[in-house]
């Protein structure tokens, strides 16, 4: 209504209508800024109840203070002493390491190939590419399964480490190839004049000048073997070849008594931390890669 | 055209089988042999595979026996878990969706205002959308507890707050109120969208005499359409695969895959029970086409009614 209003007035004198205009814009801003607010509150919220969650006595678990009365910090050695999550992290780390390198270097190299390299069936197979990422993972699930226990992978890291060595995923493999497309190709022509061969030419001139798309690539190839939860659900059967994942739902299945919330809690925050100590250190290449390939978190 | 001229003095000698043009060909080729081997051997063959495995008894220790139609006929005919599964995945697609793509788009339209303090509710909101692990889904049991952060919440604006993951009513909707907390990236394809649009719209559109609500419909949403678009059907084949939250908390609070009284048995945790419970992998592998014959038919058919309100310059 206070658009309505603006408008009359503007009629008899442009002056009034100058300054309410003015004052609509301000309480514009001013109910968002207020509305941004709230909704900023009630992300965050959450994580701070699991802070104080993670500090209370067990006791004191289902009080409504913030503050925990005591704070109790030997929570989180107690949580992380009760289960082996030295051997959960170990396991986590290789899996984590081998999985982004693989996906990081291959996807970069079938991504220079198809964005700087001319050869027969290149538009068919990055047609192909595409076609990939609308496949619900649920059809490869089962046989990728059978295989992977026909040659005793099963059980082992394999079914994690290896698979993200053939091009690290369609979504990977284009975010790169439209980087690439960005680099003049004459640097690469003069390159091969002065013999070079492709190999060092994608090693010594293309990467170097992709470092905003591959650091957003490592971080979403970090952040997606380090949360995975179902590849280790699936393949992964001996306690001891646990991801953090895998070892933090021992937490829930035990005993089937009282859940311990505040050493899930406590758990939890440690498993999450390296993920968002790299999402605030690396937040600009992230939002790119985000909004270049429409690519979402899940 | 400096490497043709290059080539040209050799080929007069005698004609290498390798030419630049030969070798940038093979090169690429074997560039690119990563993906396509990986394609052939861990989707293609797989997929084969898994078609064949739908027409037969399979439990991987004895060789599969084929039943022809058998696990199809059985899933659609008979099986009550099947329905069930199939129900509440469409009840979850079709509530989380809207809610999704209003939600991030009314907070996309509000950062997209040049307010103080941009910069960090970008931050704040997207940060969510990082955590998907296990770890967060556990912090959710927590907050939506009945005794929870949420429900506490709720009593202080004098509400009682459901049971959620302890009630089959409200499991669902419990598990959508999480799935809140990820709309991270649509707000910043929104966002993106909007940076789009040219402001001279909604300058000759005031002119005109346009208020907020005209200008929100007749230019927002036409020039978002792709935008919108896009987020809708990919939310939805993304839905339509819930699995890790619904798994982890019905386990966690029920130690039961699919409690309380089946209300979070969705398709893929239908499925996953199936396959690595009861090691029926035909009959999951039946299933596993079902599902994917169904998101195919539902983008199919999002894709032909985009062309009746999909707005694209040109």
């Amino acid at each position: 209504m206070p658009a309505i209003a603006g408008k009359e007035e503007a009629r008899s004198v442009s002056v009034s209508w100058y300054q309410s205009r003015k004052r609509q814009d301000f309480i514009k801003k001013a109910l968002a800024f207020i509305v941004l607010m709230l909704g900023a509150v009630m992300f965050i919220a959450p994580f701070l109840w699991m802070v104080s969650t993670s500090l209370k006595a067990q006791a004191n678990v289902f009080s409504p203070d913030w503050i925990p009365d005591p704070i109790q910090w030997r929570n989180y050695p107690d949580a992380l002493r009760s289960a082996p999550f030295l051997t959960y992290f170990k396991n986590t780390a290789i899996i984590t390491l081998f999985a982004t390198v693989g996906s990081v270097l291959t996807s970069s190299l079938v991504a220079y190939s198809f964005a700087r390299l001319r050869w027969p069936g290149r538009d068919f197979w990055f047609g192909v590419v595409l076609a990939t990422m609308i496949l619900p993972g649920v059809v490869m699930l089962i046989p990728r399964y059978i295989l992977f226990s026909q040659i005793g992978w099963v059980n082992t890291f394999l079914p994690l480490t290896v698979p993200p060595w053939f091009g690290g995923g369609a979504f990977f493999i284009f975010l790169l190839r439209q980087f690439y497309r960005g680099i003049p190709m004459e640097l690469s022509e003069s390159a091969r004049i002065d013999g070079a061969g492709e190999l060092r030419i994608w090693w010594q001139i293309v990467m170097p000048l992709s470092t905003p798309a591959l650091a957003a690539i490592t971080i979403f190839a970090f952040n997606g073997a380090w949360e995975d939860y179902f590849g280790p659900l699936i393949f992964l059967n001996d306690e001891s070849k646990y991801t953090l994942q895998l070892g933090l739902t021992t937490f829930a299945a035990g005993g089937g008594g009282v859940p311990l919330w505040h050493w899930m809690m406590a758990a939890s925050l440690v498993v999450m931390l390296p993920v968002i100590i790299i999402f605030f250190l690396g937040q600009r290449y992230f939002i790119e890669g985000v909004t270049l390939t429409g690519l979402t978190g899940r | 055209m400096a490497r043709l001229a290059a080539s040209r003095p050799s080929r007069a000698e005698k004609k290498p089988f390798l030419t630049p043009r030969r070798r940038e060909a093979l090169t690429g080729y074997i560039f690119a042999l990563p993906f396509i081997f990986g394609f052939l051997a861990l989707t293609l063959g797989p997929m084969i595979f898994s078609l064949y495995a739908s027409f037969t008894e399979y439990n991987i220790v004895n060789p599969p026996e084929w039943i022809g139609l058998g696990n199809y006929d059985f899933i659609l005919r008979y099986d009550e878990e099947f329905r069930i599964s199939l129900k509440n995945t469409i009840y979850y697609v079709i509530l989380k969706t809207p809610l999704v793509i209003s939600i991030s788009l009314v907070l996309a339209m509000l950062m997209h205002i040049d307010l103080p303090g941009q910069r960090y509710f970008r931050t704040i909101y997207y940060l969510p959308t990082v955590l998907t692990g296990v770890a967060a889904i556990f912090l959710w049991v927590w907050v939506l507890n009945p005794e929870g952060l949420l429900n506490r919440g709720l009593g202080l604006l004098g509400i009682s707050g459901p049971n959620w993951f302890f009630d089959p009513a409200w499991s669902k909707p419990g598990l959508i109120v999480m799935g809140m907390w990820y709309i991270g990236s649509p707000i910043l394809i929104f966002l993106a969208g909007l940076n789009g649009i040219p402001t001279q719209l909604y300058e000759s559109a005031e002119i005109d005499g346009a208020g907020p609500l005209r200008k929100f419909w007749n230019i927002t949403i036409p020039m978002l359409s792709p935008t919108i678009f896009f987020l809708v059907v990919t939310n939805i084949i993304g839905a339509f695969q819930v699995f890790n939250s619904a798994y982890v908390v019905s386990t966690t609070a029920h130690a039961s895959a699919g409690a309380p009284a089946q209300s979070l048995l969705f398709y893929e945790v239908y499925l996953y029970i199936r396959a690595f419970q009861h090691l029926e992998m035909g009959f999951a592998s039946a299933l596993a086409w079902i599902l994917f014959a169904i998101v195919m038919v539902v983008t199919a058919i999002q894709l032909w009614l985009a062309k009746r309100w999909v707005y694209y310059e040109s």
